[in-house]
């Protein structure tokens, strides 16, 4: 019994082996309209019907199984996208910051050449911190007493004078804006020579006002405002002459209707300060030739 | 039992070529032919398993119009296999469809890029070929066990003898029982 199970058995498969074998190698064998080939077609037609009707009936599930299939895969691709957007986002951010960064040193260089700072020994710093406030009144730089710093020499950034060093320490200085409140710039029209004092509009760092101008005398707007500077022994200037300021904006009456009001929008932009330039030795040089940006 | 196994067959291969072929996981198809052929001679024995493959196997050169005789070839030495070792090993684990599922589908999808190989046909040996057989074992690996289950629905009121029902009946009625040893 157990042989002829097994004799049964190894028949059964060599015979559909064989069977196959006899299968592969008269298709292979025979011509494009052989009979195996008739037969393939012939089933195909038969079946073709068979299969486009299981298709329409199992399209829902297809499609049901599709559609969880792709929200998985759209799930999966928008992880990635998520993932490819935040890199994208950091390389953006990276490069907008270098750029920024690049801008201001390279209009840093500019000033030091264009408006001869260089006998001034600038130091060029960073900016650390800044103050919280809405009033962009300080901010804290990486240079101090250990680089030849000291309380109120005068700070330039990107365009023009951006304000004094009030505070030193070793490695850092605290540096009071022009738009501080407490902020005094004697200057002068670079054109006319009209001279005044700029003072904040405080809470508008945008906006800086020239006081104690005559009203007779002829301010424009559009003419370029600098640094006065003073050599007299008595009050001598923080800052040396010919340090643009700003840009005449407009011209209003003054309060007493004796002087005029000049507003002025500076050139430095002290909400996006990231470098300045403390200038070591403010009285060395001679007048600076006003050259705004 | 052949009435039934025939259109289980049929069915199957409909289904495969109407439904399951349609839709991808893990960025292949799933391929019941290989399951279905496993369960019939995991269930059924060798030569009911054989005749399966090799009917599957026919069924799908034909349908698909591919070189007749591949298919049938490869599903009659899974079929024998999976049949010979339930005739061998008697595996009454819950988990060995997994197992034989995984390893039929690798014998299929190896076996038809080797046969395809060997007959001329420009048979991509790649990287991508080799993760897209792995992927298919997988993803037939999980569908083993409910396809064995429907099969086993499907075939198990016309088998003579069901290893399972076998050892349940030795425990209940005497014989191999540990206490009437005793």
């Amino acid at each position: 019994m157990y042989d002829h199970n097994v004799r049964r058995r190894r028949a059964v498969l060599g015979g559909l082996v064989a069977l196959s074998l006899v299968f592969l190698t008269a298709y292979f064998g025979e011509s494009a309209n052989g009979p195996l080939r008739s037969v393939q077609r012939g089933f195909l037609e038969v079946f073709a019907p068979i299969q486009e009707g299981a298709s329409r009936a199992l399209k829902p599930f297809s499609d049901l199984t599709g559609w969880v299939g792709d929200t998985v895969n759209a799930k999966g691709e928008r992880d990635k996208l998520v993932k490819e957007r935040d890199q994208l986002r950091a390389q953006a951010t990276k490069a907008d910051f270098l750029t920024r960064q690049n801008r201001e040193l390279q209009s840093l260089l500019n000033l030091d050449s264009g408006a001869g700072l260089k006998p001034s020994k600038p130091v060029t710093a960073r900016v650390i911190a800044r103050s919280p406030t809405v009033w962009y009144a300080t901010i804290t730089v990486d240079k101090g007493s250990s680089s030849g710093v000291k309380v109120d020499q005068p700070v330039v950034g990107p365009g023009g004078l951006a304000g004094t060093v009030s505070e030193v320490a070793g490695g850092a200085s605290k540096i009071t804006l022009i738009t501080d409140s407490t902020s005094g710039v004697s200057a002068k029209v670079a054109l006319t020579g009209v001279t005044g004092l700029v003072k904040t509009a405080v809470g508008e760092p945008d906006n800086l006002v020239m006081d104690f101008v005559s009203k007779t005398d002829k301010v424009k707007p559009g003419q370029r405002v600098v640094t006065a500077g003073s050599r007299s022994s008595r009050l001598e200037s923080l800052f040396p002459a010919g340090i643009p300021i700003g840009v005449v904006r407009k011209v209003d009456p003054g309060e007493l209707d004796v002087s005029q009001r000049v507003h002025i929008r500076p050139y430095a932009d002290v909400r996006k300060l990231d470098f300045v330039q403390i200038l070591t030795k403010p009285n060395t040089a001679p007048e600076l030739t006003a050259q705004a940006p | 039992m052949a009435i039934r196994l025939w259109v289980l067959g049929v069915v199957a291969v409909i289904v495969q070529l109407a439904a399951v072929s349609q839709i991808t996981l893990l960025g292949v198809t799933a391929d019941l032919t290989p399951l279905v052929v496993m369960s019939v001679g995991l269930l059924a024995g060798s030569i009911p398993g054989a005749c399966m493959g090799f009917g599957m196997g026919l069924f799908v050169d034909m349908a698909l119009v591919q070189d007749l005789g591949v298919n049938s070839l490869i599903g009659v030495g899974v079929g024998y296999g999976a049949g010979r070792l339930r005739e061998l090993r008697d595996p009454a684990h819950t988990l060995i469809p997994i197992a034989v599922g995984a390893a039929a589908t690798a014998v299929w999808t190896i076996g038809f890029s080797l046969m395809q190989f060997l007959l001329g046909v420009d048979a991509p040996v790649s990287f991508l070929l080799a993760r897209e057989i792995v992927a298919t074992v997988i993803v037939n690996a999980v569908l083993a066990l409910p396809v064995y289950a429907l099969v086993r629905r499907v075939v198990l009121p016309y088998l003579p003898e069901d290893p399972r029902r076998r050892r349940r009946r030795a425990y209940t009625t005497g014989g191999l029982s540990p206490i009437s040893r005793a």
